[in-house]
């Protein structure tokens, strides 16, 4: 359901009958941790919101336990902005605890199921958005992505998920997991819907100090595109993500889109890189969350008790290991083999980038190397942080990237990565929705 | 055995701001109603940014510029972490690596040169109370900029400790820094106090810190007791423990507030959420022209310029708002000379408080009706130690005070009419047998 599609199938008479059958619809699903209970005093589009973003006076749980309780007296800049421009939030949606995950297993509440697939996750961390756009509830949701948790989960779902440049959208109102990493981003059906929200709730914020304005030149519509895939990049994808990555290379090629092959970075490196930098960051973000002010509270004896307990009962298990090894990578003695060091790599990972875009438009990747995987089926952490190699790179260098559906035979979806340089968010949606046509044309 | 102090300064600085560190609460916070000052942002709550102050900033490098400090053109925020209920966040915003000024010192009076090591910008903590068995926690402070000096280990005596905190105090006013009043909590002094005997050179090996003293008194006075309490653990052939210790007023003594066995680690990290701060030296340069002038030149120019007698020039170095109408009177005047302008102000509360105009009149009746028969004061003046013999007799075995009793009951006669500089000249003369 697109923009267009909600707009000529629901009045203002019927949103609560709508209400009634998402309600129902998602009983299936278990998109939506929170929705409203009447809809008939809002106006526009509705739109779904992942639960790490405040909404005043709606709880705000980051899909965790310890802010169960917690209701946000002020909304985040990107929800103001919707709400000023025709949009409504209609409910929250499902996550990994704190972003942390790539399935919404992590989620302290609930599993979402993937709409193409009752049996299969959704993707994660932003699932529940992902999920919720794909089953049709809403035309466009808000997800988060710290290192893919946009773009993974709208490839497994079959849908649109953009990231955009780190900076591009306000980080203000959105629960801090990677501070240096996190971005708001869209899902959708179509490349127009995208670029409506995102220029809804794009552009620089007082009230944060990372945000910009984008530069608007475009791309001439006469400019060969050319897009860079870096070599052996399909290098241990599965068999249905290397068809449909081949067949889109085709189409592509076929509207006179120009290919060439770039170099490679270290994706294991970058990997590693990553899961020193974000750790790291968790274990400072997450620290607020000790039982003192909001959320849930322990009783204990003393102080060092009530942290303790608190935080041991109402934090899942991805959220203390993150703490764990963050603490460990920045503590004196370590900080430098660990936290310094990646540091210095994430670096060599904006010069990689800086150089490749001297000479193409986008680079092309794989949005993840299998699709949608089983409810269960992961047994360790290890293993689903390898799913996210291609997604967590072009965080190292905040670029914007986009998951887009390729053409597939087959019932499950694969999505394709469109990534561009730093601030070329607006030249990237501009030719995605080239990509767009050339796939719809295939 | 003989030992010295071996004292550095650690000492946090509230600047004059119209907002706190990072976000755009009021900070007007002395005396205000517990945690209504508060927001997203200095209240921790989840998904708020910090955005930071850019007038706190320019107080700090003012006063990098009053200590000849080198003005890092790249500095950036730093997260320092613990855990406590004042500090909403878990972390304090501060400088760790790339503070904003670093190295500069101060001469003192008597040629005592003070280094500083840095000076660099965090942010203030809540503030916690204990009410029976409950502790309640007003945020207020939390997110108030906090401007912290730190010096070397320089001091060697309370007297250096003395004269530095005084000046640092006036440039602090004189600056419009910071209005620097100790009991709003605006200047809070922490000392590293260690002792060594006379004539080592090497820094011991230990330090304790005095913390949380509210009041320069009584942070001298721990320092004296830790100077006796040290001195005898060395002299035992002991070492005194590294730690943190309070000030007990009613025992008169200091006490052990936290052990410090290990480091410390804060698992400093660069802030994420505010990008590096990056000052371009035009920017440096043009701020550094609009810094108001040091109370050392201010001193100079008082008395090179305007000839003030050291007590005039104290009167006003330390009492801005005076010093300030001063100078305002000098403009306005068109006939009257400075140095009456200074006299009477600093000899007359009164005349403080007058308008211009009104202060001017004053000035000029006072002159006009000034007794300017020599006969006639000396009458008077006669009359006036006839009834006051036991004060004259103390004049003339040397007691200055006396002399000043005296001048002031010539003007009680005179009405104020009489001039007290030819007064003195005539009592003094008196030794001379010129009264006649």
């Amino acid at each position: 359901m697109t923009i267009n599609d909600f707009e000529k199938k629901y009045n203002k008479e019927d949103i609560n009958e709508y209400l009634a059958q998402v309600k129902e619809q998602d009983k299936k699903i278990n998109s939506f941790l929170y929705l409203k209970k009447d809809l008939s005093k809002e106006i526009g589009v509705p739109i779904a919101i992942k639960d790490m973003i405040s909404t005043k006076g709606i709880v705000t749980t980051a899909g965790s336990k310890i802010l169960e309780n917690y209701i946000p007296p002020y909304n985040a800049t990107v929800i103001d902005k919707l709400e000023r421009n025709g949009y409504f939030v209609i409910g929250k949606t499902n996550m990994d605890e704190f972003a942390m995950g790539s399935s919404t297993e992590n989620s302290a509440y609930f599993t979402t199921k993937n709409p193409k697939d009752l049996s299969l996750v959704p993707g994660g961390s932003s699932g529940g958005s992902a999920a919720a756009v794909s089953a049709g509830f809403v035309p466009v949701s808000l997800g988060t992505d710290t290192g893919g948790s946009i773009r993974q989960p709208a490839s497994f779902c079959g849908i649109v998920g953009f990231c955009p440049s780190y900076g591009a959208v306000s980080r203000y109102g959105v629960i801090a997991m990677a501070s240096s990493f996190d971005q708001v981003g869209v899902f959708a059906n179509n490349i127009k819907d995208t670029k409506a929200v995102f220029d809804t709730i794009r552009g620089k914020d007082e009230k944060d100090a990372t945000s910009f304005d984008l530069p608007s030149e475009k791309v001439s519509e006469s400019n060969i595109i050319k897009i860079g895939i870096p070599e052996n990049i399909l290098e241990g994808v599965s068999k249905e993500v290397k068809i449909a990555f081949e067949n889109t290379v085709t189409s592509l090629k076929k509207n006179g889109i120009e290919f060439v092959q770039v170099a490679n970075t270290n994706l294991q490196q970058a990997l590693a890189v990553y899961y020193i930098l974000v750790p790291s960051e968790v274990s400072s973000n997450l620290a607020r969350f000790d039982g003192v002010k909001y959320g849930k509270r322990e009783n204990a004896e003393d102080l060092i008790e009530l942290y303790t307990k608190t935080r041991t009962k109402y934090l899942g298990s991805e959220p203390k290991r993150r703490t764990i090894i963050g603490t460990y990578a920045l503590s004196a003695g370590y900080s430098d083999k660990y936290y310094k060091k990646a540091n210095i790599l994430r670096q060599q990972v904006k010069d990689y980038y800086t150089k490749i875009f001297e000479s193409v438009d986008l680079i092309m990747t794989p949005t993840t190397p299998t699709t949608a995987f089983k409810i269960g089926a992961v047994q360790t952490p290890i293993e689903l942080y390898l799913g996210d190699i291609y997604t967590t790179v072009t965080k190292l260098a905040g670029l914007p990237a986009i998951s887009i559906p390729a053409n597939t035979n087959d019932k499950l979806p694969v999505g394709i990565q469109f990534i561009a340089g730093h601030k070329k968010d607006l030249q990237l949606l501009q030719i995605s929705e080239k990509i767009e046509q050339c796939l719809q044309t295939y | 055995m003989n030992y010295e102090l071996v004292i550095g300064l650690e000492v946090h600085i509230q600047p004059n701001t119209k907002s706190k560190m990072f976000c755009s609460c009021s900070a007007d916070i002395f005396a205000a109603k517990p945690n209504s000052h508060t927001c997203p942002t200095c209240l921790g709550l989840p998904g708020a940014l910090p955005v930071p102050n850019k007038m706190a900033i320019e107080q700090l490098i003012k006063l990098g510029f009053a200590f000849g400090c080198n003005i890092n053109l790249n500095s950036k925020f730093d997260r320092k972490h613990y855990y406590y209920p004042d500090l909403p966040k878990g972390y304090q915003i501060s400088q760790y690596d790339k503070p904003f000024c670093v190295g500069g010192k101060v001469v003192l009076e008597g040629g005592k040169e003070i280094r500083i090591t840095r000076i660099h910008m965090e942010e203030d903590t809540g503030k916690l109370s204990h009410v029976e068995n409950k502790t309640l926690v007003d945020y207020n402070r939390s997110g108030m900029p906090l401007i912290e000096l730190v010096t070397e280990p320089d001091f060697k005596s309370l007297q250096d400790l003395d004269i530095f905190t005084r000046e640092l105090r006036l440039i602090l006013r004189h600056l419009n820094i910071s209005d620097a009043d100790m009991e709003k909590g605006q200047l809070r002094l922490e000392a590293n106090v260690s002792v060594r005997k006379i004539g080592e050179v090497n820094l011991p090996n230990y330090k304790v810190e005095l913390k949380n003293i509210n009041s320069f008194k009584f942070m001298l006075k721990a320092i004296e007791f830790e100077f006796k309490r040290q001195s005898e653990i060395l002299e035992s052939g002991k070492t005194p423990a590294q730690e943190t210790r309070g000030w007990n007023e009613n025992k008169n003594e200091t006490f052990l507030q936290r052990t410090k066995e290990t480091a410390d680690d804060y698992r400093y990290f660069p802030e994420p959420d505010i990008p590096p701060i990056l000052l371009k030296q035009s920017y440096v340069d043009s701020l550094a022209k609009c810094v108001d002038d040091l109370p050392i030149i201010k001193r100079e120019r008082l008395k090179n310029e305007l000839g003030l007698s050291e007590h005039e020039i104290n009167v006003f170095i330390n009492d801005l708002g005076l010093l300030k109408h001063f100078y305002e009177l000098i403009k306005l005047s068109e006939i009257v000379n400075a140095k009456d302008i200074a006299k009477k102000l600093v000899n007359s509360k009164e005349s403080q408080k007058l308008s211009a105009q009104e202060f001017f009149d004053l000035l000029k009746n006072e002159k006009s009706s000034v007794i300017t028969n020599i006969d006639e004061l000396k009458e008077i003046i006669k009359t006036v130690i006839t009834e006051n013999q036991k004060a004259y007799e103390d004049f003339k075995n040397g007691n200055e005070n006396s002399i000043q009793f005296l001048v002031g009951q010539v003007m009680k006669k005179t009405k104020g009419k009489a001039d007290a500089g030819v007064v003195i000249n005539i009592i003094k003369g008196l030794n001379g047998n010129s009264l006649n």
